[in-house]
């Protein structure tokens, strides 16, 4: 079973404890600008938005690298970047529907989220929940949840207790 | 260590950016941000300089924590010398800014001198250069920090500006950073407009690598973060409430000061508290509060986000206005409702808008209008001088000043002055209050009496950040006292003191000690730092950092008889609530805090005290 990281904008204070996480985890540093997860401000809305790689299925990026830089890990099922084969010709940042694979001119390779192995470091320090590191299949259950609960309650509340009969088979 | 080990000295006279190692020897003694900047400045300005002269001096400083991953690592001041107060001036602001700095590889910058035109400072890691501003003067907080983001193709680009305020000399300018947080009060920003200089614009991509022991810091943090998220204050009534979670308590404890003091309880608290906040509005149905947010790296996240009515009388034809910002925090929703009766919640976000946009302490401002107000009802100012009808309440009179002051037209020009200078212009010095110049925030004396003390000997003037001894004597924290009682409170002030002045030194919010002590940061600055940073040590240097502030003052011309309140609080007794019939009994406490300073009855630190604490003979 593979999990998949989920965000939850609607919990996110913008605190950037993910984006420091994620740069201490691959570079030992607090770097914010290095992070492979970014919060991005919507200040006029009010909404703060952290965002990164999906690991897509098909992933285009993997399939664009003319090298097969990017590979799959097995265990997790992210896509991977492996630096020792990528010549950092940056085909894959122009194949990302999203922009989650990014040039790092430091380096002279490509970067993005390898879900840090199985433990990602982001989902680990977000303090409000916003960014959860949970079953790949299940991702809506919360949101799921909370709309079977407001379904649940709308019913007008009885005096009598809720007990449930199947109902009579009705005649043809 | 994490210091960058490296400032950044910019003379604006000659345009010029040269960096220099930081001096180690002294951030062994006084840590970084507030405690270190003020020695820089302390030993390179005369305590008499003019605060608008080129030889005054202003330093934007960050912690050795700021920028890490420390709950709350955001933090940066500037320090200089305050037009408003003649006193040391230390704003501390969050936001990103500061972590953004200390990322591009710098624990402050001295700016020095004034420069020929406008000019803003553009830093790209270890690149940093004077730009011309002359584009940008005139412009608000709001156009400049889009503006320059799209100038250099960085909409990563961190930001701090002032807006028109501080261009136009109002004494109480701010600096403001990333849209709505601010370095606020003492008049920096007027500083900074001094000299020409309209904006810092910064891009970090270094980060903060030195951690000393990250193991044992990555194991600190997480552990205080924890004492964060499990305490009422910091894990629950910030995050839903905000700041604001106090409008309500300090109304029913009677120390909630309205229509400048003349009261201690506000009958329109309820409509202007963090309750209010949250409940949809009966015009349109939909509440202020939009959503909580959180400075970088803070796991607290108090800041509010609110959003106006768009068919409110405040924002017709004011499109800027009309989508969601910051605020409101509950020393704004006071100084701009309170102080002076207005409980139009959405006239006070506006308010706080507008002082945000245009680079206005919101605190002294308000409570600035709140004695305009008085003196308009005492037949002192008339409506003909004034522009408007301006009694206690009047939420238009309340807008229209805000505007009029940023553009210092008008009467707005008296505004900007600030609370003692236009009091004392109109012959009613009385009626103005503050503290060496500097307005009261929100917390009446006479209901908290321990914030009596709190503000005669605050440095900077009239402060509730200084010692917030309101955590003590109204939450308990960290142990309950009575606020009718004088007794204690000295030793409480002096503890508070010290500590403050250690926490905002390692770069981490205030905060904070809601839920910590010295000993829930000693350990986080002991694993990034190297040198002793014990819970004893941190107490010394907070008192080593109070005493060369007050040795500045004293040198600066102040005296005994700056350390006093104005005679309202001292004569008139509180009208209603618990501290019905109370003054603020703050000649009882003054010589006995004097004494447990180590210092003279005039005030002086003496000469065992400053042997003891390592500082220097006065100058």
């Amino acid at each position: 079973m593979f999990k998949s990281l989920h965000i939850d904008a609607g919990k996110c204070t913008g605190c950037r404890q993910c984006e420091m996480a994620c740069s201490f985890e691959n570079y030992g540093t607090f770097t914010p600008a290095k992070s492979r997860i970014q919060v991005f401000d919507f200040h006029d809305e009010g909404k703060k938005v952290p965002y990164t790689c999906t690991q897509c299925a098909e992933a285009w990026c993997l399939h664009a690298c003319p090298v097969d830089a990017i590979q799959v890990d097995r265990a997790t099922g992210a896509k991977v970047v492996m630096e020792d084969t990528c010549v950092g010709c940056k085909v894959c940042t122009i194949a990302c529907p999203f922009g989650t694979v990014n040039y790092v001119q430091a380096t002279g390779k490509v970067q993005k989220c390898d879900l840090c192995g199985g433990n990602p470091a982001c989902a680990e320090a977000c303090p409000t929940g916003a960014i959860t590191y949970i079953d790949a299949d299940w991702t809506g259950l919360e949101r799921m949840t909370e709309w079977a609960r407001r379904l649940g309650t709308t019913a007008p509340a009885t005096a009598e207790p809720n007990v449930n009969q199947p109902t009579a088979p009705q005649p043809a | 260590m994490s210091w960058a080990r490296k400032i950044l000295r910019v003379d604006l006279t000659k345009g010029t950016c040269t960096p220099e190692p930081l001096n180690m020897e002294w951030a062994k003694l006084y840590l970084g941000q507030r405690g270190l900047a003020t020695k820089y400045f302390v030993e390179e300005v005369d305590p008499k300089v003019d605060p608008l002269s080129p030889a005054n001096k202003m330093i934007f400083a960050t912690g050795p924590l700021t920028g890490t991953m420390a709950s709350t690592a955001a933090r940066y001041s500037i320090i200089t010398k305050g037009p408003l107060t003649g006193a040391i001036a230390c704003s501390n602001s969050g936001g990103h800014f500061g972590a953004e700095l200390k990322s591009a590889g710098w624990d402050m910058i001295i700016f020095e001198g004034k420069s020929p035109k406008p000019v803003y400072l553009h830093i790209v890691d270890d690149k940093a250069e004077l730009l011309d501003a002359s584009e940008y003067w005139g412009k608000s907080t709001w156009d400049v920090e889009p503006a320059l983001k799209a100038k250099h193709q960085d909409p990563l680009t961190r930001v701090c500006s002032i807006g028109r305020a501080g261009e136009n000399g109002v004494l109480f300018a701010c600096v403001i950073n990333d849209l709505h947080r601010a370095a606020g009060r003492s008049g920096v920003g007027t500083v900074m407009g001094a000299k020409n200089l309209k904006a810092v614009a910064v891009r970090g991509t270094i980060g903060v690598g030195n951690i000393r022991d990250p193991k044992a810091f990555m194991k600190s943090t997480a552990e205080q973060k924890k004492v964060l998220a499990a305490h009422g204050v910091t894990g629950t009534g910030l995050p839903k409430y905000g700041t604001q979670v106090l409008m309500n308590v300090i109304n029913e404890i009677g120390a909630l000061p309205t229509r400048n003091h003349r009261e201690v309880q506000f009958e329109g608290a309820k409509d202007i508290s963090a309750e209010a906040m949250e409940t949809p509005r009966k015009s349109d149905g939909k509440p202020n509060l939009v959503a909580n947010q959180a400075c970088f790296a803070c796991t607290i996240a108090c800041g509010r986000v609110s959003k106006v009515d768009k068919d409110h009388f405040s924002v017709v034809n004011k499109p800027q206005y009309m989508h969601a910002s910051g605020g409101l925090e509950y020393e704004a929703a006071w100084a701009l409702g309170a102080a002076n009766g207005v409980d139009d919640l959405d006239a006070l976000t506006v308010a706080n808008f507008i002082c945000n946009e245009e680079g206005m302490d919101p605190i002294s401002f308000g409570a600035t209008v709140g004695a305009v107000m008085e003196l308009y009802e005492t037949g002192v100012l008339k409506k003909e001088q004034l522009g408007v009808e301006a009694p206690f309440g009047s939420a238009k009179a309340l807008i229209q000043f805000a505007e009029m002051t940023a553009k210092a037209e008008g009467f707005g020009k008296d505004i900007g002055l600030g609370s003692r200078r236009l009091c004392a212009k109109y012959g009613k010095p009385e009626l103005s209050m503050t503290v060496k110049g500097q307005e009261f925030p929100a917390y009446d004396s006479r209901g908290i009496q321990g914030m009596g003390l709190t503000y005669a000997t605050s440095n900077r003037g009239a402060c509730h950040l200084r010692s917030y001894t309101v955590a003590s004597e109204v939450l308990g924290i960290p142990v309950k006292t009575d606020p009718l009682t004088t007794e204690g409170k000295p030793a409480l002030v002096k503890a508070f003191q010290d500590a403050t002045a250690a926490f905002d030194s390692s770069g981490l919010c205030i905060f904070t000690s809601f839920a910590w002590n010295l000993d829930n940061i000693a350990p986080q600055i002991q694993a990034a730092c190297e040198g002793d940073w014990s819970s004893e040590n941190l107490a010394v240097l907070g008192e080593r950092i109070w005493n060369m502030e007050k040795d500045f003052n004293l040198a600066a011309g102040l005296t005994k008889k700056d350390d006093d309140l104005p005679p309202r609080l001292k004569n008139e007794p509180a009208k209603t609530g618990p501290a019905k019939g109370l003054v603020n009994g703050l000649d009882k406490m003054l010589p006995e805090y004097y004494a447990l300073r180590g210092w003279d009855k005039n005030g002086v630190p003496t000469k065992e005290t400053r042997e003891r604490l390592g500082l220097a003979t006065a100058k």
